[in-house]
């Protein structure tokens, strides 16, 4: 009996030990986009030597939910960090943030370090980083997805528990026409669809899940009138403001049944809008071979290589560039509060190249870019 | 509570070995205590294995849970010296966000112990901190322009009434049909968190595509004692007050001796002429108050509006604090602190260590092992196993 305990306990000790270290291990090839594999090694070393040299510019930010290594919204963010260390010289670092009542203690924690600029992700963040920001106005924040004043209802007051721009110039919101983007996405699907149908979905009906969408729609319409085929758009009906909605950003399960059924209804072209559960489309797709993907917010043949024969593209929302940007506006001494819009002209979105597409088909993304930019081509119907 | 009352307390404690599992106390903490200290040895193996330096990294924790000493002292000297308290104050952030990271943990500990002591295992905890949070949250905003004296306990009330029918329903089907609480109050969970999507999209939802709730009126806010951005409010001393209250109930009533029997032995208590069903549905329904509270707490307390990602597995937490706490109210908070400490130090560690917050999972994960197989830490530092009454927490199907 004794001897059994004693086996038993060196069992889960060993178990227990290999499951932990295997955290980290695991952890690291996932994070495709060094952050957080970086991160922890580098940040040790120097953060001794951030508290002494005052000259240094110290970017400090806090994620929302889905974590550093969600390889979307908080990894991009991140990378623009990331290239403020590599280019800049800043010094920078990040809190994961795992419930709500974290996002003001990891703003208050960058705040207490005395760093330059926090950059807050997420609209969730909006509140606690007007808060934030009223209370030290010597601290630059930058959030991203979010432009105020934005407040979460009539409660909040302006300038107080929500933005304001007259009222909080140290914060610069970041926002992003993911429709323009799409509007390419949607033409080049109607270019390559074999099938004549075209499909979308997205994880919640909101305006930043529907303006992928409307745009999608847009765009396939726009081919349509130049071409004069009729391509036909499942999943979302921008005049009646419905389409195919899963209700959740996580289920890979419920991403994969939403896509088999458009699929079935004749689609070979499915843009998943709904981040992380896009993923279970695109392992349908890739094993049934019968669709394409278009993946939004990152580049999903790097952040989701594995599924990079069934890619078509990816509608990317920069928000790196932007983050970078911020970062970079804090180092020349010129940052200044307000509203950054990522658009094509400056970059702040855009469309990964497309897989297969002919000289031809690249120059008239290229046309209908331009004419997004000009002005001459509008998402409106 | 009188200090002589309280040591009363304590000599009753000790002779009806109703305590901590019996035993003095010292023995009754000793396994507890040996397993955290254990859990963050193994955790510091762990961060070292992953190359990080576990010494930084824990002196980062404890500065980030408790404050650093020089700043406090500091602090003081500055509020004598000049009667200015902003110094003092901002010391003492670290040490109040610890029992403010508490506060939710210590309902809901108290949730899933009190249904261990009735032989029912609670783990609806988190649904029921959710629709405690939510229905908080809607009383908390919907009203207006009422009496802080009025509106604070009802939307407490709306959260301990919320949390109670949410526990109130498994407990009945178990003592009516038989229906084992463990499945139901896993579905009930999903019941919660299927609704509360729908309820932030939908009709709680404040401006017209956000999916949170408004803030809730400042008259049902509770009350902080210092400026922002300390968040320590009155629900911290709510927690302790309640955790009281299910010990008086517990061991000082007959209904609590009641629940106790039929936690043991429910057959027996049924051939003693217990209302057993009367029993289950009590038990559960003041489980759900306490989880619901943990929620209202929090709502009310430090976020003022209900977002997605409200929780962070609070109710899941809950389990592993009641086992560490040995199901005793006051073991539950010491246990709660205890989890607040190290999930508000993590920030600072993460922040000065660059070590992730999972480490703290890691660590309470292993503290959970070894206080679910004691063997193990019997076995690590040689104490001789004590013939201890053991407490039942969960009964098998059919029973």
């Amino acid at each position: 009996m004794k001897k059994l305990y004693f086996v038993s306990a060196l069992l889960i000790i060993a178990s227990m030990i290999l499951a932990a270290c295997g955290t980290p291990a695991t952890e690291a090839p996932v994070a495709t986009e060094a952050p957080a594999t970086e991160a922890p090694a580098t940040e040790a070393p120097t953060e001794a030597a951030t508290e002494a040299p005052a000259d240094v510019v110290s970017v400090g930010m806090v994620t929302d939910l889905g974590g550093i290594d969600d390889k979307s919204f908080n990894a991009t963010a991140y990378a623009g960090v990331q290239q403020a260390i590599d280019e800049l010289g800043v010094d920078g670092k990040y809190l994961e943030s795992t419930q709500q009542s974290d996002y003001a203690r990891n703003i208050q924690q960058f705040v207490d370090e005395g760093a330059d600029l926090v950059v807050t992700v997420g609209f969730l963040l909006g509140v606690d980083t007007a808060v934030a920001a009223k209370a030290n106005p010597d601290t630059y924040f930058t959030i991203v997805d979010y432009s105020y004043p934005d407040c979460f209802g009539t409660d909040f007051v302006e300038g107080q528990t929500c933005g304001s721009a007259s009222e909080l110039p140290n914060v610069l919101g970041l926002t992003f026409a993911t429709d323009q983007a799409s509007f390419l996405a949607g033409y080049a699907a109607a270019a390559s669809t074999q099938t004549g149908k075209v499909g979308t979905w997205g994880g919640i009906n909101i305006p930043p899940v529907t303006a992928f969408m409307i745009g999608f729609e847009a765009g396939v319409n726009y081919y349509n009138a130049q071409n004069g085929t009729a391509v036909e758009v499942l999943g979302w009906d921008t005049a009646a403001n419905e389409g195919a909605f899963i209700g959740n950003f996580e289920s890979l399960d419920d991403g994969r049944a939403i896509t088999e059924s458009l699929v079935q209804e004749g689609a070979d072209i499915v843009m998943p809008v709904a981040g992380p559960a896009g993923l279970g489309g695109a392992a349908y797709c890739q094993e049934t071979t019968s669709c394409w993907i278009i993946g939004v917010d990152t580049d999903w043949t790097v952040s989701a290589s594995e599924y990079t024969d069934v890619i078509l593209t990816s509608v990317l929302k920069n928000m790196n560039v932007a983050v970078f940007e911020a970062a970079q506006a804090v180092v020349n001494g010129n940052f200044a509060g307000g509203v950054y819009s990522g658009v094509l002209a400056n970059n702040g979105v855009s469309l990964a190249p497309v897989a297969g597409a002919s000289d031809d088909l690249n120059a008239q993304l290229e046309a209908v870019k331009q004419g997004l930019i000009d002005g001459s081509i509008t998402i409106a119907p | 509570m009188s200090d002589k009352a309280s040591s009363k307390n304590k000599t009753t404690e000790k002779k009806t070995s109703e305590g901590i599992g019996g035993g003095s106390l010292g023995q009754a903490l000793l396994v507890p205590v040996l397993a955290v200290i254990t859990g963050l040895i193994l955790g510091g193996i762990v961060m070292l294995a992953t190359g990080s330096n576990p010494i930084q990294a824990y002196g980062a924790l404890f500065a980030g849970a408790f404050g650093t000493p020089s700043t406090i002292i500091a602090g003081i000297q500055t509020y004598f010296a000049t009667g200015d308290n902003a110094e003092l104050v901002k010391s003492l952030y670290p040490f109040t966000e610890s029992l403010v990271t508490a506060t939710p943990y210590i309902f809901a500990g108290l949730s899933v112990a009190l249904g261990f002591r009735a032989g029912l295992f609670n783990i609806g905890a988190e649904g029921q901190f959710f629709i405690g949070a939510l229905c908080s949250a809607y009383v908390g905003y919907s009203i207006k322009d009422l009496p802080m004296i009025i509106h604070l306990p009802l939307a407490i009330g709306a959260g301990a009434l919320g949390g109670a029918i949410w526990g109130m329903i498994p407990g009945y089907l178990k003592a009516r049909f038989g229906a084992h609480e463990v499945v139901n109050t896993i579905m009930m969970n999903w019941i919660a968190f299927r609704l509360s999507d729908w309820l932030l999209s939908g009709p709680m939802q404040a401006s017209n595509f956000r999916p949170v709730t408004p803030n809730v009126a400042a008259s049902a806010e509770l009350p902080r004692f210092f400026e922002d951005p300390l968040r320590f409010n009155l629900g911290f001393f709510l927690a302790l007050l309640f955790a009281y209250i299910v010990y008086w109930f517990l061991f000082k009533t007959t209904l609590g001796f009641e629940v106790r029997s039929v936690g043991a032995n429910p057959d027996a208590s049924k051939y003693a002429g217990m209302n057993i069903i009367k029993n289950f549905v009590l038990v559960m329904s003041f489980a759900g108050a306490l989880a619901g509270l943990a929620g209202t707490a929090q709502v009310l307390g430090v976020d003022h509006w209900v977002g997605q990602g409200f929780s962070a597995g609070y109710g899941f937490d809950a389990i592993a604090l009641a086992l560490l706490g040995k199901s005793h109210p006051f073991g539950v908070v010491l246990a709660a602190l205890l989890f607040g400490f190290l999930r508000s130090g993590a920030t600072n560690m993460q922040s000065l260590a660059g070590i992730p917050v999972d480490i703290i999972s890691i660590i309470q994960g292993l503290v959970i092992v070894f206080i679910a197989a004691p063997a193990i830490i019997r076995w690590l530092y040689r104490i001789k196993s004590l013939k201890v009454e053991e407490i039942v927490l969960t009964r098998g199907w059919g029973k």
